[in-house]
Protein backbone atom coordinates (compact mmCIF):
# COMPACT_ATOMS: atom_id res chain seq x y z
CA UNK A 1 0.00 0.00 0.00
CA UNK A 2 1.22 3.49 -0.78
CA UNK A 3 1.61 6.10 1.94
CA UNK A 4 1.18 9.20 -0.24
CA UNK A 5 -0.93 10.01 -3.29
CA UNK A 6 2.20 11.32 -5.00
CA UNK A 7 3.59 7.76 -4.93
CA UNK A 8 0.42 6.50 -6.63
CA UNK A 9 0.91 9.19 -9.26
CA UNK A 10 4.52 8.10 -9.80
CA UNK A 11 3.39 4.49 -10.11
CA UNK A 12 0.43 5.08 -12.44
CA UNK A 13 2.50 7.43 -14.62
CA UNK A 14 4.98 4.58 -15.12
CA UNK A 15 2.21 2.84 -17.05
CA UNK A 16 2.12 5.83 -19.40
CA UNK A 17 5.90 5.55 -19.81
CA UNK A 18 5.58 1.86 -20.66
CA UNK A 19 2.75 2.67 -23.08
CA UNK A 20 5.27 4.57 -25.20
CA UNK A 21 3.84 8.03 -24.51
CA UNK A 22 5.72 11.07 -25.80
CA UNK A 23 3.68 13.51 -23.71
CA UNK A 24 2.32 12.87 -20.22
CA UNK A 25 0.09 15.49 -18.62
CA UNK A 26 -0.32 15.40 -14.85
CA UNK A 27 -2.76 17.77 -13.17
CA UNK A 28 -3.27 18.18 -9.44
CA UNK A 29 -6.31 20.38 -8.89
CA UNK A 30 -7.51 21.23 -5.40
CA UNK A 31 -10.71 23.12 -4.65
CA UNK A 32 -10.87 23.66 -0.92
CA UNK A 33 -14.33 25.28 -1.03
CA UNK A 34 -15.75 22.19 -2.70
CA UNK A 35 -13.52 19.94 -0.55
CA UNK A 36 -12.29 18.12 -3.65
CA UNK A 37 -8.87 17.13 -4.95
CA UNK A 38 -8.76 15.91 -8.54
CA UNK A 39 -5.68 14.26 -10.04
CA UNK A 40 -5.59 13.62 -13.79
CA UNK A 41 -2.90 11.61 -15.54
CA UNK A 42 -3.23 11.81 -19.31
CA UNK A 43 -0.93 10.30 -21.92
CA UNK A 44 -0.69 9.89 -25.66
CA UNK A 45 0.61 6.33 -25.42
CA UNK A 46 -0.63 3.20 -27.14
CA UNK A 47 -3.96 3.14 -25.26
CA UNK A 48 -5.98 0.11 -24.24
CA UNK A 49 -8.86 -1.85 -25.72
CA UNK A 50 -12.26 -1.72 -23.99
CA UNK A 51 -11.59 -5.25 -22.73
CA UNK A 52 -8.27 -4.23 -21.17
CA UNK A 53 -9.86 -1.14 -19.58
CA UNK A 54 -12.57 -3.29 -18.03
CA UNK A 55 -9.93 -5.52 -16.41
CA UNK A 56 -7.34 -2.94 -15.41
CA UNK A 57 -8.77 -2.38 -11.93
CA UNK A 58 -8.68 -6.13 -11.26
CA UNK A 59 -5.62 -6.77 -9.05
CA UNK A 60 -5.18 -10.21 -10.59
CA UNK A 61 -4.87 -8.81 -14.07
CA UNK A 62 -1.54 -7.63 -15.43
CA UNK A 63 0.27 -7.65 -18.73
CA UNK A 64 3.66 -7.99 -17.09
CA UNK A 65 5.31 -11.38 -16.90
CA UNK A 66 7.48 -11.02 -13.79
CA UNK A 67 4.60 -11.43 -11.36
CA UNK A 68 0.94 -12.38 -11.44
CA UNK A 69 -0.63 -9.36 -9.78
CA UNK A 70 -1.09 -5.77 -10.93
CA UNK A 71 -1.75 -3.63 -7.89
CA UNK A 72 -0.90 -0.10 -9.02
CA UNK A 73 -4.24 0.92 -10.50
CA UNK A 74 -6.37 -0.98 -7.91
CA UNK A 75 -4.47 0.75 -5.07
CA UNK A 76 -5.07 4.14 -6.64
CA UNK A 77 -8.76 3.43 -7.29
CA UNK A 78 -9.25 2.28 -3.70
CA UNK A 79 -7.43 5.37 -2.39
CA UNK A 80 -9.93 7.60 -4.25
CA UNK A 81 -13.12 5.67 -3.63
CA UNK A 82 -12.43 5.11 0.06
CA UNK A 83 -12.66 8.89 0.56
CA UNK A 84 -16.07 9.07 -1.08
CA UNK A 85 -14.46 10.24 -4.31
CA UNK A 86 -14.42 8.61 -7.72
CA UNK A 87 -12.10 6.95 -10.19
CA UNK A 88 -12.29 6.54 -13.96
CA UNK A 89 -10.15 5.48 -16.91
CA UNK A 90 -10.78 6.48 -20.49
CA UNK A 91 -8.62 4.94 -23.13
CA UNK A 92 -8.50 4.57 -26.87
CA UNK A 93 -6.09 2.42 -28.80
CA UNK A 94 -3.60 4.58 -30.67
CA UNK A 95 -4.76 7.77 -28.96
CA UNK A 96 -3.90 7.42 -25.27
CA UNK A 97 -5.24 7.00 -21.78
CA UNK A 98 -6.64 9.37 -19.17
CA UNK A 99 -6.85 8.34 -15.52
CA UNK A 100 -8.95 10.62 -13.33
CA UNK A 101 -9.19 10.27 -9.56
CA UNK A 102 -11.26 12.49 -7.31
CA UNK A 103 -10.71 12.66 -3.55
CA UNK A 104 -12.71 14.25 -0.76
CA UNK A 105 -10.02 16.38 0.88
CA UNK A 106 -11.37 16.32 4.44
CA UNK A 107 -12.12 12.59 4.53
CA UNK A 108 -10.24 10.83 7.32
CA UNK A 109 -9.10 8.05 4.98
CA UNK A 110 -7.58 10.38 2.39
CA UNK A 111 -3.86 9.89 2.06
CA UNK A 112 -1.76 13.05 2.10
CA UNK A 113 -0.75 14.28 -1.34
CA UNK A 114 2.89 13.97 -0.28
CA UNK A 115 5.95 15.02 -2.19
CA UNK A 116 4.75 15.81 -5.72
CA UNK A 117 7.99 17.72 -6.30
CA UNK A 118 10.07 14.53 -6.00
CA UNK A 119 7.54 12.54 -8.02
CA UNK A 120 7.70 15.01 -10.90
CA UNK A 121 11.47 15.41 -10.72
CA UNK A 122 11.93 11.62 -10.76
CA UNK A 123 9.61 11.24 -13.75
CA UNK A 124 11.23 14.07 -15.70
CA UNK A 125 14.86 13.20 -15.03
CA UNK A 126 14.42 9.45 -15.55
CA UNK A 127 12.50 9.80 -18.80
CA UNK A 128 14.45 12.40 -20.71
CA UNK A 129 12.85 11.47 -24.03
CA UNK A 130 9.29 12.06 -22.77
CA UNK A 131 7.70 15.48 -22.32
CA UNK A 132 5.71 16.29 -19.20
CA UNK A 133 3.12 18.97 -18.66
CA UNK A 134 2.51 19.36 -14.93
CA UNK A 135 -0.25 21.58 -13.61
CA UNK A 136 -0.72 22.30 -9.91
CA UNK A 137 -3.77 24.33 -8.93
CA UNK A 138 -5.05 25.25 -5.50
CA UNK A 139 -8.29 27.25 -5.61
CA UNK A 140 -7.59 30.21 -7.92
CA UNK A 141 -3.79 29.99 -7.95
CA UNK A 142 -1.82 27.70 -10.21
CA UNK A 143 1.43 27.02 -11.99
CA UNK A 144 2.53 24.78 -14.80
CA UNK A 145 5.78 23.12 -15.73
CA UNK A 146 6.19 22.25 -19.39
CA UNK A 147 9.32 20.30 -20.24
CA UNK A 148 8.92 21.30 -23.90
CA UNK A 149 9.77 24.88 -22.86
CA UNK A 150 12.76 23.64 -20.84
CA UNK A 151 13.92 21.49 -23.76
CA UNK A 152 13.83 24.48 -26.08
CA UNK A 153 15.98 26.56 -23.73
CA UNK A 154 18.41 23.72 -22.95
CA UNK A 155 19.16 22.62 -26.48
CA UNK A 156 20.73 19.18 -26.15
CA UNK A 157 21.50 19.28 -22.42
CA UNK A 158 19.66 16.38 -20.77
CA UNK A 159 17.24 16.70 -17.85
CA UNK A 160 19.32 14.31 -15.74
CA UNK A 161 22.27 16.70 -15.79
CA UNK A 162 22.80 17.45 -12.06
CA UNK A 163 22.38 21.22 -12.44
CA UNK A 164 19.28 20.87 -14.58
CA UNK A 165 17.80 18.31 -12.17
CA UNK A 166 18.40 20.72 -9.28
CA UNK A 167 16.80 23.55 -11.26
CA UNK A 168 13.72 21.40 -11.93
CA UNK A 169 13.45 20.60 -8.22
CA UNK A 170 13.74 24.27 -7.21
CA UNK A 171 11.29 25.32 -9.94
CA UNK A 172 8.72 22.83 -8.66
CA UNK A 173 9.35 23.67 -5.01
CA UNK A 174 9.24 27.46 -5.30
CA UNK A 175 6.18 27.52 -7.54
CA UNK A 176 4.36 25.03 -5.35
CA UNK A 177 4.93 27.21 -2.30
CA UNK A 178 3.67 30.27 -4.14
CA UNK A 179 0.62 28.36 -5.33
CA UNK A 180 -0.52 26.68 -2.14
CA UNK A 181 0.95 29.25 0.30
CA UNK A 182 2.10 26.44 2.57
CA UNK A 183 -1.25 24.63 2.76
CA UNK A 184 -0.50 20.92 3.16
CA UNK A 185 -2.79 18.86 0.97
CA UNK B 1 8.67 32.43 -9.40
CA UNK B 2 11.76 30.80 -10.86
CA UNK B 3 12.53 32.08 -14.31
CA UNK B 4 13.74 30.41 -17.47
CA UNK B 5 16.67 32.84 -17.44
CA UNK B 6 18.38 30.64 -14.85
CA UNK B 7 17.95 27.69 -17.19
CA UNK B 8 19.59 29.68 -19.98
CA UNK B 9 22.54 30.36 -17.68
CA UNK B 10 22.89 26.62 -17.05
CA UNK B 11 22.88 25.98 -20.79
CA UNK B 12 25.62 28.52 -21.32
CA UNK B 13 27.74 26.94 -18.59
CA UNK B 14 27.19 23.43 -19.94
CA UNK B 15 27.73 24.11 -23.61
CA UNK B 16 30.60 22.12 -24.99
CA UNK B 17 30.53 19.61 -22.16
CA UNK B 18 29.77 16.10 -23.26
CA UNK B 19 27.18 14.24 -21.21
CA UNK B 20 27.15 10.56 -20.30
CA UNK B 21 25.77 8.19 -22.83
CA UNK B 22 24.20 4.92 -21.80
CA UNK B 23 26.07 2.97 -24.43
CA UNK B 24 29.40 4.28 -23.17
CA UNK B 25 31.30 1.21 -21.96
CA UNK B 26 32.98 3.09 -19.11
CA UNK B 27 29.73 4.03 -17.41
CA UNK B 28 28.60 2.39 -14.17
CA UNK B 29 24.84 2.01 -14.05
CA UNK B 30 22.88 2.21 -10.83
CA UNK B 31 19.45 0.78 -11.58
CA UNK B 32 16.58 1.31 -9.12
CA UNK B 33 13.41 -0.83 -9.32
CA UNK B 34 10.49 1.58 -9.76
CA UNK B 35 7.44 -0.64 -10.22
CA UNK B 36 4.51 -0.63 -7.75
CA UNK B 37 6.36 -2.99 -5.40
CA UNK B 38 9.50 -0.85 -5.40
CA UNK B 39 7.67 2.47 -5.02
CA UNK B 40 5.50 1.12 -2.18
CA UNK B 41 8.63 -0.15 -0.41
CA UNK B 42 10.36 3.25 -0.65
CA UNK B 43 12.23 3.34 -3.97
CA UNK B 44 11.63 7.05 -4.62
CA UNK B 45 13.73 8.36 -1.70
CA UNK B 46 16.37 5.74 -2.52
CA UNK B 47 16.56 6.99 -6.09
CA UNK B 48 16.84 10.57 -4.85
CA UNK B 49 19.60 9.56 -2.42
CA UNK B 50 21.62 7.96 -5.23
CA UNK B 51 21.08 10.84 -7.66
CA UNK B 52 21.97 13.50 -5.08
CA UNK B 53 24.80 11.46 -3.53
CA UNK B 54 26.50 10.91 -6.89
CA UNK B 55 26.17 14.62 -7.60
CA UNK B 56 27.42 15.76 -4.16
CA UNK B 57 30.46 13.50 -4.25
CA UNK B 58 31.21 14.53 -7.82
CA UNK B 59 31.43 10.93 -9.01
CA UNK B 60 32.00 10.74 -12.74
CA UNK B 61 30.80 8.02 -15.10
CA UNK B 62 27.83 6.92 -12.99
CA UNK B 63 24.33 6.90 -14.38
CA UNK B 64 21.30 6.47 -12.12
CA UNK B 65 18.40 4.89 -13.97
CA UNK B 66 15.20 2.96 -13.30
CA UNK B 67 13.73 -0.38 -14.18
CA UNK B 68 10.41 -2.13 -13.63
CA UNK B 69 9.60 -5.14 -11.50
CA UNK B 70 12.16 -7.95 -11.71
CA UNK B 71 9.99 -10.41 -9.79
CA UNK B 72 11.60 -10.22 -6.34
CA UNK B 73 9.01 -7.91 -4.81
CA UNK B 74 9.61 -8.91 -1.19
CA UNK B 75 13.21 -7.68 -1.44
CA UNK B 76 12.32 -4.19 -2.72
CA UNK B 77 13.66 -1.55 -2.90
CA UNK B 78 16.18 -3.34 -5.11
CA UNK B 79 19.19 -1.56 -6.59
CA UNK B 80 21.52 -3.11 -9.14
CA UNK B 81 25.01 -1.78 -9.66
CA UNK B 82 26.39 -2.71 -13.05
CA UNK B 83 30.04 -1.86 -13.61
CA UNK B 84 31.72 -2.52 -16.95
CA UNK B 85 33.61 -5.82 -16.95
CA UNK B 86 32.32 -6.85 -13.53
CA UNK B 87 29.52 -9.06 -12.32
CA UNK B 88 26.26 -7.27 -11.54
CA UNK B 89 25.70 -6.60 -7.82
CA UNK B 90 22.12 -6.68 -6.50
CA UNK B 91 21.37 -4.79 -3.29
CA UNK B 92 18.09 -5.50 -1.52
CA UNK B 93 15.86 -3.65 0.95
CA UNK B 94 17.82 -0.49 0.28
CA UNK B 95 17.16 2.68 2.27
CA UNK B 96 18.55 6.20 1.71
CA UNK B 97 21.07 5.51 4.52
CA UNK B 98 22.23 2.29 2.87
CA UNK B 99 22.41 4.17 -0.42
CA UNK B 100 24.95 6.57 1.09
CA UNK B 101 27.05 3.64 2.25
CA UNK B 102 26.84 1.97 -1.17
CA UNK B 103 27.97 5.24 -2.79
CA UNK B 104 30.94 5.59 -0.42
CA UNK B 105 32.02 1.96 -0.38
CA UNK B 106 31.08 0.60 -3.77
CA UNK B 107 30.88 3.49 -6.22
CA UNK B 108 33.87 5.41 -4.79
CA UNK B 109 36.11 2.69 -3.30
CA UNK B 110 35.03 -0.27 -5.39
CA UNK B 111 34.19 -2.43 -2.36
CA UNK B 112 30.89 -4.29 -2.58
CA UNK B 113 28.80 -3.83 0.60
CA UNK B 114 28.09 -7.55 0.85
CA UNK B 115 25.84 -7.34 3.93
CA UNK B 116 23.20 -5.59 1.80
CA UNK B 117 23.42 -7.86 -1.23
CA UNK B 118 21.06 -10.68 -2.08
CA UNK B 119 22.14 -13.97 -0.49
Amino acid sequence: MMTELSLNVLDVAQNSVKAGATLIEISVLADTAKDRLVIIIKDNGCGMTAEQVSRVTDPFYTTRTTRKVGLGVPFYKFAAESTGGSFSIHSEVGVGTTVTAEFVISHIDRMPLGDMTETMRSLITLNGNIDFLYRYKVDDREFTLDTREFREVLGGIPFDNPEVSEYIKEYLKENKEETDCGVVL
Amino acid sequence: MKSLEELKAIRERMQGQVGLREEDDTVTRVVVGMATCGIAAGARPVLTAFAEGVQEKGIKNVMVTQTGCIGLCKYEPIVEVIQPGKEKVTYIKVTPEKAKEIIDQHLIRGQVVSEYTIK
